[in-house]
């Protein structure tokens, strides 16, 4: 008998992408405020409240891609050709930020040029993730085993938006991690950034859960249609309730519950995401079995993964715990 | 004009990986030496090997941070440009780059925080257990990879279904005919490099009577590691020369521009191989030596180029000539070392201002080895990527216009030609600074001082 691991994979490139957009996301939210932060020393705490944990966090994106290489390998042949543009972005403006980490504080002479590099290669990198999300929920043109559309049609009016929707939900999150690690003047003004962001978070979720459905009848079908949506309402309602629970603790006292409620956030939205295209991987074409890599791919895989993964959440917990409490000016780059 | 999205798409793959694998090239090498200087510290608590350490340790934050960023740029080539050749492959490979991100970048990004920013918030023993990790990691990185490539050299242990490649056996995949000569030759050739950076650092500190003792360390226990390692990188590569012989007998027709095959073949110097006429020009050889190195006899058999169709043999004066410059760039590094084994023997190894010099200028001698070598064995795969098997041709995205590749290339040369040389620069500043400006410095590695701040008294009798 052969077993079926797509559920196992499934479970996990989802939990590995979960963690990329949680991970990479306060840090590339961190950056996008970067670009507010009052004056020198405050831009400083920011950069070295990130600077010893950011290449972990951008490794699960490289998790991401080749996980869904090895997983479902057709998705990656027809996804990753499909948003050629959003792709390229993305990479050459992580580019830019990764090395501004350490060129701002070694190169005096140009470091607001590094400052802008890593504030502005955050917010299009962000930007180009957005896109991506939004053009692989819309779709893809698909012929036999390749995508056979132009570069183009991935910038649509939805991509653009959700573009735009992921600055301002990753500048939630990297809000909500700055209110975690500072104090004083700059958690307050992280704080004001954060209530903004949300905002613009809750209007772009409820955009979103209205557009989508409205664009995608098979989304509308399963979102709507008895008795799923006697099983789905709870959704919207447990996000509500998170989102309540976000809006006061922006304004309360309590540090580290902005940042939960953001990963709140982002952990319903993607639920949502993933009800409405299940068991499809590349909309309206192949579904996660089809698109699979061979049992034998997925079981030499596995066996490594299921005992790799946690050491690698151990240690990776280890260096965040290595650098907790309050970021110092004296820890990280000076 | 026509715009060829496979050749520029190919021009892209070249261009973004010979700048990533400088990176690796050198850091390899550099995390290897820095747990090195950190465990003896560690054991022998001797104050110089961590000044050292702290030295190199800033210039191993920028090289690593950008090998970081052009890495990531890496496994998005395949999806992005070579779709088709991740359909076809990815049952085979894609588990080894996998198990690359799994037990290598994960173990590197973790620890290199600790390295890098925890000395003065974990136990000395724990920073040092960073340091081996992320050594450790670039090594196990450099596996996995290897791997992978050697496959596509050399591939065995699958089997083709319906166009595309399934395991079925995974030791012969890992383990695949060129990856052990392969792995070697580049962990040793990514040593040297590292070697090559430290000697010529060190040099301009003895030039400069900066930093005596520091550099002395350096320049001499280097260059001892690299007295054992380029005689056995040579061999090394010997050894991989007879197994492409074996596996690969197009690639090394062309690396040789034989065009017959024939036995008692001569060793050609040089020539101007010319592809349309299949002969060469101006040909420089030294008879039966071609034999005895290839094949480690006189009789021995070379094959030759019109053995094949035409349509199935790589270009060849890409690596005719690509072999020939690590080939002579090797033999440069040997001289280097024999000069410093005779100043040794005379006791003049730290005094000789023309040998200081040369190991200056050797700095660059092992990037351009490397990237040489590399030359010769990707284009020398050509026409395929899968050798035998995979059409490059067949390996690319379909969707792709010319104007597409050709926007993308202009993205990636651009940042790349800002990113690098300020990366340089900003390294070669370091250098200037020297070890003891980094460790003064130190405020920026942890929490607390490493010792009581003493002013030291040109300071307090300054008058601006
Ligand atoms: C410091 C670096 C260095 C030095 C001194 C040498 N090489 Fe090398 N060589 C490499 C670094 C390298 C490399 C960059 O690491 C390559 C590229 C691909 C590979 O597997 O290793 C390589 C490839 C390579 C290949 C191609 C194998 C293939 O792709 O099929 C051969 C035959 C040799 N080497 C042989 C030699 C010989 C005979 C040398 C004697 C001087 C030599 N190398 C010196
Ligand atoms: C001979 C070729 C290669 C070698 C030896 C090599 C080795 C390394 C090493 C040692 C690192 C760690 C960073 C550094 O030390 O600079 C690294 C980074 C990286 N490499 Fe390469 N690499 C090679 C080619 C490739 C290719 C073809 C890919 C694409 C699959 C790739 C993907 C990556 C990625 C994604 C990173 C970033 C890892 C991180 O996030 O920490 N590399 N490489
Ligand atoms: C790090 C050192 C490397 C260098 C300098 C290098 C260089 C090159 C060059 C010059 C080409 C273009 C050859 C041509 O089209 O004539 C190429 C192609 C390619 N290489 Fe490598 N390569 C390296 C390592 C790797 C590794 C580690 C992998 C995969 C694991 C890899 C996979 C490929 C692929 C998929 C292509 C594209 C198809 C092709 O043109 O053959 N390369 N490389």
């Amino acid at each position: 008998m052969i077993i079926d691991f797509v559920p196992l994979w499934t479970l996990i490139l989802g939990a590995a992408v979960f963690f990329y957009v949680l991970l990479d996301g306060f840090d590339l939210g961190v950056g996008i405020l970067y670009a507010f932060a009052p004056d020198r020393a405050a831009r400083n705490l920011i950069m070295n409240s990130i600077a010893p944990v950011w290449d972990g966090n951008e490794t699960w994106l490289v998790l991401g891609s080749v996980g869904l290489l090895a997983a479902f390998p057709l998705a990656f042949a027809i996804i990753i050709p499909a948003i050629y543009f959003p792709i390229l972005v993305m990479l050459l403006a992580l580019v830019f930020r990764g090395v501004a980490f350490e060129f701002h504080f070694r190169d005096a002479a140009h470091v607001t040029f590094w400052d802008h590099a890593f504030s502005i290669g955050s917010l299009v990198a962000t930007f180009a993730q957005g896109i991506v999300l939004g053009a692989f929920i819309q779709g893809f043109a698909v012929e036999g085993r390749a995508f056979v559309g132009s570069s183009f049609d991935c910038f649509t009016p939805f991509s653009i938006f959700t573009g735009f929707a992921l600055i301002f939900g990753y500048g939630l999150l990297g809000a909500g991690w700055l209110i975690l690690k500072t104090e004083g003047e700059l958690q307050i003004t992280s704080r004001r950034q954060g209530r903004w962001c949300f905002i613009a978070v809750l209007i772009a979720i409820a955009v979103a859960s209205l557009w989508t459905p409205f664009m995608d009848a098979d989304i509308s079908q399963r979102w709507f249609s008895w008795p799923n949506i006697a099983y789905l309402t709870p959704i919207p309602i447990i996000t509500l309730a998170i989102a309540v629970f976000e809006w006061r603790s922006l304004n309360n006292r309590s540090e580290i519950a902005p940042f939960i409620g953001a990963i709140g956030l982002f952990l319903m939205s993607y639920l949502g995401i993933a009800i409405s295209l299940f068991p499809m991987i590349v909309p309206h074409h192949f579904t996660l079995w089809q698109a699979a890599s061979s049992p034998d791919t997925q079981a030499f895989l596995i066996v490594g993964t299921m005992f790799l993964l946690p050491v690698i959440l151990m240690y990776s917990a280890w260096s965040y715990w290595v650098f907790r409490g309050k970021v110092r000016a004296d820890i990280g780059y000076h | 004009m026509h715009l060829d999205p496979l050749i520029l798409s190919r021009l892209q793959f070249a261009w973004v990986i010979a700048l990533h694998i400088l990176l690796p090239a050198f850091t390899v090498g550099l995390a290897s030496f820095i747990a090195v200087l950190e465990g003896i510290h560690f054991f022998t608590g001797r104050e110089i090997y961590f000044r050292i350490s702290v030295f190199w340790t800033k210039i191993f934050a920028i090289s690593f941070g950008m090998g970081v960023v052009s890495g990531i740029v890496m496994p998005f080539q395949f999806g992005t440009n070579w779709s088709r050749y991740a359909d076809a492959t990815a049952n085979v490979l894609s588990p080894l780059f996998a198990y690359e991100g799994l037990t290598a970048f994960f173990l590197e990004a973790s620890f290199l925080g600790v390295l890098l920013f925890g000395r003065h918030l974990v136990p000395r023993w724990a920073h040092f257990v960073a340091a081996l990790m992320v050594a450790l990691g670039t090594l196990i990185s450099t596996f996995w990879i290897l791997s992978a490539n050697s496959w596509m050299q050399t591939p065995a242990g699958f089997k083709i279904l319906d166009g595309r490649f399934f395991p079925a056996d995974w030791l012969a995949i890992i383990f695949n005919p060129s990856f052990p000569y392969r792995f070697g030759h580049n962990v040793i050739g990514f040593y040297i490099t590292t070697g090559f950076v430290v000697i010529a650092v060190a040099a301009y500190f003895i030039r400069r009577k900066m930093f005596a003792e520091e550099s002395r360390i350096m320049f001499s226990m280097t260059l001892w590691l690299l007295t054992l390692l380029i005689p056995l990188q040579i061999v090394l590569g010997d050894l991989h020369g007879l197994n492409t012989l074996k596996y690969q007998p197009t690639k090394l027709a062309a690396i040789e521009a034989h065009w017959t095959p024939e036995k008692r073949a001569p060793l050609i110097l040089f020539a101007i191989p010319d592809e349309k006429n299949e002969v060469n020009h101006a040909v420089i050889e030294v008879p039966l030596l071609g034999s005895l190195i290839l094949a480690h006899d006189l009789n021995g058999e070379v094959p030759g180029l019109k053995q094949w169709p035409a349509d199935q043999r790589p270009p060849v004066a890409i690596p005719f000539f690509a072999f020939r410059i690590m080939v002579g760039l090797g033999v440069m590094m040997l001289g280097i070392i024999i000069l410093s084994l005779w100043l040794r023997l005379r006791h003049r190894l730290f005094d000789t201002s023309w040998f200081l010099r040369l190991c200056q200028y050797a700095a660059p001698l092992g990037f351009l080895t490397v990237l040489a070598g590399w030359v010769t064995t990707e284009v020398g795969r050509q026409p395929w990527t899968v050798y035998g098997l995979l059409r490059t041709a067949h390996s690319v995205s379909p969707s792709l216009t010319g104007s597409d590749v050709l926007l993308s290339l202009a993205g990636y040369m651009l940042v790349y030609l800002i990113i690098f040389p300020f990366g340089i620069m900003l390294m070669a500043r370091i250098v200037r600074n020297g070890p003891s400006e980094a460790a003064k410095k130190e405020p920026i590695e942890g929490g607390q001082p490493s010792s009581p701040v003493v002013t030291p008294p040109e300071y307090t009798h300054h008058d601006n």
